[in-house]
């Protein structure tokens, strides 16, 4: 018999980990994984696998030589960073874009902020700005799945849905005309259309979002808040003005709104914690991704709509605690 | 089924010692009771070196008003007086007897009948649970003939009996409720009458299988006793969620179940109600259970008050190979026993012995703000932040932020994926922030 153990209660511990919470996230985003090489063939499998590596290897190699600290990559999140760095991405990316990226990501947005848990903001997202702001011509090129828009001249590279959209109206084309040369919903829903390689296939999102719901990850509020602003939002202005704007539904399957509301917003790190934060949160990121894509020069805005609210968190964990047991009973 | 609504967990259950019989544990050759083992003044030692005494007589007394008395747990004479060290290591000052036969006090009732009418009153009743010396058996030891003294401006509206039982492993309730369920009710009456009430509610958790159809059962002869089934979640049995699951009502912070006009007494406490108001049987044993991954056969003793935790633990063949640690109280809110020298005392409910494996802790991990931690706090706290305070040694702020609601169960440690010490830092934050606000009142 060895040496009893003295320590302060509790004495039994949950079997949940960091880690099993991390590789539930990676089985998570693996049908969206599967889709994407499904439709861009060898270029999706390149454009993840360099995205994955390098994270990896930055964390690995900050924490060896900068840092100095235990060997951190075993806990699964530099690979969630890797995967959904590669899903915020055109699949004909050069590789040293996605470098660059995954140093952005891994290096500056958490690395320097202390590692996983430290950061605010999120990974994944602060990489794909950092690459859409430097490199606008690369990152905005998207290769087609099929040739799905009736107008389509070139054959491998086009605009995506929103894009196209964005460039009609300023052209002065009216919505309900465009409607009939843009996918249909079924196409979008099995990610027939241009875009980034994790944000066509909306099925293959949602399947995820299941997945992470049933493992108790993550909870409905903030995909339902921020998918539910965002189509209330533009389902209104569609109302309003049904020549100048899409209707809500259809801003639902197009872009990263699906990937970001599920996989991204929901990032427990960057996240708030009681369910009005992040019903809150939820609902700022829907506001904001329908402003930014409406009126903004950007077609696409959940990316800088989560970063804002990232931002937000802190003061939204500190405005919203949790009610306190006993504190509305009168005596 | 009724429940608490926020926070709470589900832990492994592991109740091994469900179905076994509840046993008189061997009377020990030398008896050593501490002289206080109640919540409030010390108690007086009464009797002197060489003495001789009876299993029943009161050999030390508790004269302030938050006190409690003592009786002998063995017949036999006083060896010494002199202080000893407890289970956590502290010393106490304790008196040894040298057991010779088992020979009682003659004004208690040692028949095996049971006695449903109530013959004491009100006043009487309280009396006698005060000279029988019965505290609660819950865990906190609070002398119960002070919660039955209503304070002037209060008024009780509930008497519950808590029968919840939700930590993992413990199961003598359930058994009390299986073998001595009448007399658990006929306690129950007793302290509803004490509280000039009409009705008590037991609430017990729905895990007990046997036990919620046989105490409804029983509860038909007695008008007015409710069987309330809660679901389980663990901390079903914390007395302010006790409360919230039965009445709807929720005490606030910092004040007591009878601001909301409710008193909780525990079901080994019911029982020693009983033996003392029926049976004028002063508290000289308690129920226990012997049970843990590293116990081959797990047990349900009534065991003296004095008898050596080593005694237990040797007769069911010593400590294993595995044992890595051995707690008194449940896994969730129990002690890690220090000194295994020490004596079974006043609630002392349950002696578990975890595996190296369980016992150990894992290496913490930075926090990842997943928010576990609020949702499963029953008191509506953010550990994750109280934690930190502590840490940085912000009392002020842990005062705002209601420290002192913290009730220590451990639903944030049990549930924290980062392995993080959440309630060690608390409990750190909690005596600072206390003492801070102790001294503050004094200034003034």
């Amino acid at each position: 018999m060895g040496l009893l153990q003295i320590s302060s209660s509790p004495h039994v511990h949950d079997t949940d980990s960091v880690k099993k919470i991390m590789w539930t996230v990676v089985i998570a985003l693996i049908p969206t994984m599967i889709f994407s090489f499904i439709y861009f063939g060898w270029d999706a499998v390149r454009v993840t696998c360099i995205s994955i590596a390098a994270c990896i290897a930055f964390e690995w190699l900050i924490q060896k030589f900068l840092i100095r600290g235990k060997c951190t990559i075993s806990d699964g999140s530099a690979v969630i960073t890797g995967m959904l760095l590669a899903f915020n991405v055109p699949s004909n990316l050069d590789w040293y874009i996605i470098l660059t990226g995954a140093l952005v990501a891994i290096g500056i947005s958490k690395m320097a902020f202390g590692g996983l848990g430290k950061n605010i903001f999120n990974p994944a997202l602060v990489g794909r700005v950092f690459l859409l702001i430097s490199f606008p011509q690369q990152m905005t090129t998207w290769p087609q799945p099929h040739r799905v828009f009736t107008h389509a001249v070139d054959a491998t590279t086009g605009a995506t849905p929103l894009g196209y959209i964005q460039t009609k109206i300023a052209e002065g084309a009216d919505v309900s005309d465009l409607m009939s040369q843009l996918p249909t919903y079924a196409q979008l829903l099995l990610g027939e259309r241009g875009g980034s390689l994790g944000e066509v296939a909306a099925a293959a999102i949602i399947l995820g979002g299941i997945i992470l719901l049933c493992r108790k990850v993550i909870t409905w509020h903030i995909p339902v808040a921020f998918i539910g602003t965002a189509f209330v939002f533009a389902t209104i202005l569609h109302m309003c003005n049904p020549a100048l704007y899409i209707p809500g539904s259809y801003h639902l399957l197009t872009g990263g709104l699906l990937l970001g509301a599920i996989f991204m917003a929901t990032d427990m790190v960057t996240s708030p914690m009681t369910a009005k934060g992040k019903l809150i949160f939820g609902i700022g990121c829907g506001v904001l991704t329908i402003c930014i894509r409406v009126w903004g020069s950007y077609p696409e805005g959940v990316s800088f709509a989560i970063l804002l609210m990232n931002a937000f968190t802190p003061l939204i964990n500190k405005w919203c605690p949790p009610a306190r047991f006993g504190a509305s009973t009168k005596l | 089924m009724k429940t608490f609504k926020r926070g709470g967990i589900h832990p492994e259950e592991n109740k091994f010692a469900h179905d076994i019989k509840l046993e008189d544990f061997p009377i020990p050759k030398q008896a050593v009771l501490y002289a206080s083992q109640h919540l409030g003044a010390p108690s007086t030692v009464v009797v002197n070196k060489g003495d001789k005494v009876k299993v029943g007589q009161l050999i030390a007394k508790g004269e302030a008003f938050i006190s409690a008395n003592l009786h002998a747990s063995c017949s036999g004479e006083i060896a010494k007086i002199e202080p000893v060290a407890d289970i956590t290591g502290n010393k106490k000052q304790a008196i040894y007897i040298n057991v010779e036969g088992d020979e009682w006090e003659d004004s208690i009732d040692r028949t095996p009948d049971i006695i449903s009418d109530i013959r004491l009153d009100k006043n009487e009743i309280i009396e006698r649970i005060k000279s029988c010396g019965i505290v609660g058996l819950g865990g906190a030891c609070f002398p119960t003939h002070v919660k039955l003294m209503i304070p002037e401006g209060k008024k009780a509206e509930y008497c519950i009996i808590n029968a919840a039982e939700c930590e993992p492993y413990i199961c003598i309730d359930n058994r009390i409720m299986l073998e001595r369920g009448e007399e658990l009710i006929i306690g129950a009456t007793i302290l509803r009458k004490a509280l000039s009430l009409t009705d008590v509610y037991i609430g017990v958790e729905h895990n007990k299988k046997q036990a919620i159809p046989h105490l409804t059962q029983l509860a038909q002869k007695y008008a007015g006793v409710h069987i309330v089934t809660l679901r389980t979640k663990y901390p079903q049995g914390a007395e302010k969620q006790l409360i919230k699951a039965i009445t709807g009502r929720e005490v606030p912070a910092g004040k007591l179940p009878i601001d909301v006009g409710c008193v909780v007494d525990n079901v080994s406490t019911a029982l020693a109600v009983y033996e003392a108001v029926q049976k004028n049987k002063p508290l000289i044993s308690n129920y226990l259970t012997y049970s843990g991954k590293s116990v081959q056969n797990p047990k349900n003793y009534n065991v003296r008050l004095g008898t050596p935790i080593m005694e237990i633990i040797q007769a069911n063949g010593g400590l294993k190979e595995d044992t890595g640690k051995v707690i008194s109280g449940g896994p969730m809110m129990g002690k890690a026993i220090t000194n295994l020298n020490a004596y079974t005392a006043k609630g002392f409910s349950s002696l578990l012995q975890m595996t190296q494996k369980e016992a150990s802790r894992m290496e913490p991990q930075n926090c990842i703000r997943c928010g576990k931690c609020v949702s499963a706090c029953p008191m509506g706290l953010e550990p994750y932040l109280l934690s930190v305070l502590s840490r940085k040694a912000r009392w002020e702020e842990c005062e705002q932020n209601q420290i002192m609601s913290c009730m220590e169960c451990g639903c944030c440690q049990f549930t924290c994926p980062s392995f993080r010490p959440l309630l060690d830092y608390m409990r750190l934050g909690k005596n600072k922030t206390g003492a801070m606000i102790k001294a503050r009142a004094q200034k003034k």
